[in-house]
């Protein structure tokens, strides 16, 4: 996927490098008792990748069993609203499971599979990379623990119920500030005791090597069928690719096949909330600083001890103090730009997408429609925007209803 | 001779004591350990993701950054431990980003200042050794690694590679805390360890109690003992310091006189 043979020697798609370093971000820091782990699931991830039965496996599944690829959608009267650039959408929010989660754990699940492991184990934030757990667990009958902190199985109990009757396990996290990052703790801990025959499926491109370089690839499905379907139907890549940014898997699943193509610029769009000028946020590139967790260098929200500070997020998906270790080198290269948008602008972007396209997004993807909102009016009505509407917003309508004053 | 190998040179095992820094009266609950006979003081640098403890030191982690625990609190705590205990080792332990935060060589400065002899940083690896390793040792403080159930006989050299002080056996696949290990898996893996290396070997997690202390005193250089003792710091508060001595008296005596008795 990542061959170093159709590469250029100055591209931004031959990372990481052996040791699993983007620059100085990346890495394997974990404990001892992880490390032969970390080094045995690289060995079968390598193998796996040079196997054409995995992929092939990969393929269908993601065919038939996701629904892919997801179409590419123009937005007519979103741009007539916004009144510049075009704007378009690959539509990930409407594969099986409802997010782009999904693409990444049919790929770990299978590698857990042929590595002999017989039982997974997860953390989730939003629910939406558990549920996609939960489900290739049940479609291929292997025990499954969900961690979530205990503040998102109250955010976000629709997605717990839909875990259970998937038969997951769902062990509220009640350590920490009891959301990701302490569910994570948690899911690291279990697999430091169940390091037999436990996989842990990590939902987003952080964590230890090979997770982010993995992670990436499995999602960069996304991206190939987008930049397949733009030649295909309007015969030139899009201008600016936009996607939300929690961890980043979304956003690396949609820019990664195209990090090469210099005529495309790329805007991830991280979490403000309250607003940057309080620690009221999720936005580690733009108000972080580098620093070690969860198994990788990358930039973190921290006090100046290296104390992780929370995040705040009106979405439970962007709400974690880190970000993949990929986007920090992204951001320290120059090839990305990074912004972030309030909670405010997330909440009307959602309703702007509802009343223009009859489209309900998730409240991650509502963080892209804001920056777009922002950047489609300053760039010319023959600009192409491509958004990565990676998530539906079934699960948010309660969030969002409390937040507008409305009683359900 | 540094004071890690002065300690390991005693014909006696050594008793490793760990408490939480800022949980409690940290110097009196420290004094209490040195006074009841602890050979080495291992103090944690608390940080607010310990993903490789359990409930007692995660609680323990919390207590003490909810109390307002710096990292200069921490090394005023070794400062002064230092000045108190000229002669007992101080190993600092703890994460990766606390200690890294101003960069490694600030860290290695002023841990060497503050007296400290060596460092555990439970997850910097040998593979992310540059993170941290180059500068302790420039500083002479000796970087203390971890060796586990799952280090196999083709990686033990290198955790081995670059190790200083001695090695700390993690005696269960786990987080600290409750579960034990077999005595017959403990000897047998501190003696693969000490075929391949000169450094002593302390074995940790879930040791708590004396006689568990002296079975593998009678097979390794070292016992560290942790969660038993922090727990005694959550549970009592101030009036720790008594039940602390009351505990590392009995885990010491039975850890110094292990062999003794294995001999008569």
């Amino acid at each position: 996927m990542n061959s170093p043979m159709n590469t250029p020697l100055n591209s931004f798609r031959n990372l990481p490098d052996e040791r699993g370093h983007f620059g100085q971000f990346g890495g394997r820091y974990v404990a001892e008792t992880l490390m032969p782990l970390v080094l045995d699931l690289e060995r079968e991830y390598r193998k796996a990748q040079a196997d054409p039965a995995f992929q092939a496996e990969f393929d269908d599944l993601l065919e038939h069993y996701v629904g892919r690829p997801s179409p590419l959608y123009f937005a007519p009267r979103l741009t007539e609203e916004l009144g510049g650039a075009q704007v378009w959408f690959k539509r990930d929010e409407l594969n099986h499971t409802g997010a782009h989660k999904i693409n990444n754990c049919i790929g770990q699940i299978l590698l857990a599979i042929r590595m002999g492991k017989t039982r997974i184990i997860a953390e989730t934030g939003a629910g939406q990379h558990g549920v996609a757990t939960a489900t290739v667990c049940a479609r291929f009958g292997l025990p499954c623990v969900i961690y979530m902190g205990a503040e998102d199985v109250k955010r976000q109990s629709p997605n717990v119920f839909r875990m259970k009757l998937l038969g997951a396990e769902v062990i509220p996290v009640t350590s920490g500030g009891a959301t990701l990052k302490d569910a994570m703790n948690e899911g690291l801990r279990d697999w430091v005791a169940n390091v037999h025959d436990t996989f842990y499926i990590i939902g987003t491109a952080a964590g230890p090597h090979p997770y982010p370089e993995m992670v990436r690839n499995f999602q960069s499905v996304i991206g190939k069928e987008a930049r397949a379907q733009m030649l295909s139907r309007v015969g030139r890549l899009p201008d600016l690719l936009v996607a939300a940014i929690g961890g980043g898997s979304n956003a690396l699943g949609l820019f990664h096949p195209f990090l090469d193509d210099p005529s495309v610029k790329m805007l991830g769009v991280e979490a403000a909330g309250h607003g940057l000028d309080g620690d009221e946020h999720a936005a580690s590139l733009l108000g972080g600083t580098p620093g070690v967790l969860h198994g990788n260098r990358t930039y973190l929200l921290q006090d100046e001890d290296g104390q992780i500070t929370e995040g705040h997020s009106i979405s439970a998906g962007l709400d974690y103090p880190g970000i993949g270790p990929e986007h920090a080198w992204l951001k320290e290269s120059g090839r990305v730009d990074y912004t972030a948008v309030t909670d405010e602008e997330a909440l009307d972007a959602f309703q702007l997408l509802c009343a223009t396209e009859g489209i309900i997004p998730a409240l991650e993807p509502s963080h892209a429609i804001a920056a777009v909102k922002k950047v489609a009016p300053t760039m010319p009505k023959d600009a192409i925007i491509l958004a990565n509407l990676c998530g539906r917003g079934d699960k948010d309508i309660f969030t969002v209803a409390e937040r507008l004053g409305v009683e359900l | 001779m540094t004071r890690l190998t002065t300690t390991f040179a005693a014909p006696r095992p050594a008793l490793v004591c760990f408490i939480t820094a800022g949980d409690g009266d940290t110097a009196a609950n420290l004094d209490a350990l040195v006074e009841a006979g602890a050979d080495v003081i291992e103090l944690g640098m608390p940080f607010t993701d310990p993903m490789a403890d359990g409930p007692a030191i995660q609680s323990a982690n919390l207590r003490s950054l909810g109390a307002g625990t710096t990292t200069a609190d921490v090394l005023r705590y070794a400062t002064d431990f230092r000045a108190r205990h000229p002669d007992v080792p101080l190993v600092l332990m703890g994460y990766a980003n606390p200690m890294v935060r101003r960069g490694p060589e600030w860290f290695a400065e002023a841990a060497a200042a503050a007296g400290v002899d060596g460092v555990i940083c439970v997850d910097i690896p040998p593979e992310e050794d540059d993170a941290l390793g180059p500068a302790l040792r420039a500083k002479g403080i000796a970087p203390i690694r971890l060796a586990t159930p799952t280090t196999d006989a083709a990686r033990l050299p290198q955790v081995l590679e670059g190790s200083e002080g001695f090695l700390y056996y993690v005696s269960v696949a786990g987080i600290t805390g409750k579960q034990q290990a077999q005595i017959e898996s403990i000897e047998a893996n501190v003696a693969r360890i000490k075929q391949s290396s000169d450094l002593p070997v302390a074995v940790g997690f879930g040791v708590r109690t004396p006689e568990q202390a002296s079975a593998i005193a009678k097979v390794a250089d070292g016992v560290v003992v942790g969660s038993a003792l922090v727990e005694i710091c959550g549970e009592y508060g101030a009036e720790a310091p008594a039940k602390l001595r009351e505990l590392t008296s009995a885990l010491a005596e039975a850890v110094h006189t292990a062999r003794q008795e294995h001999i008569a």
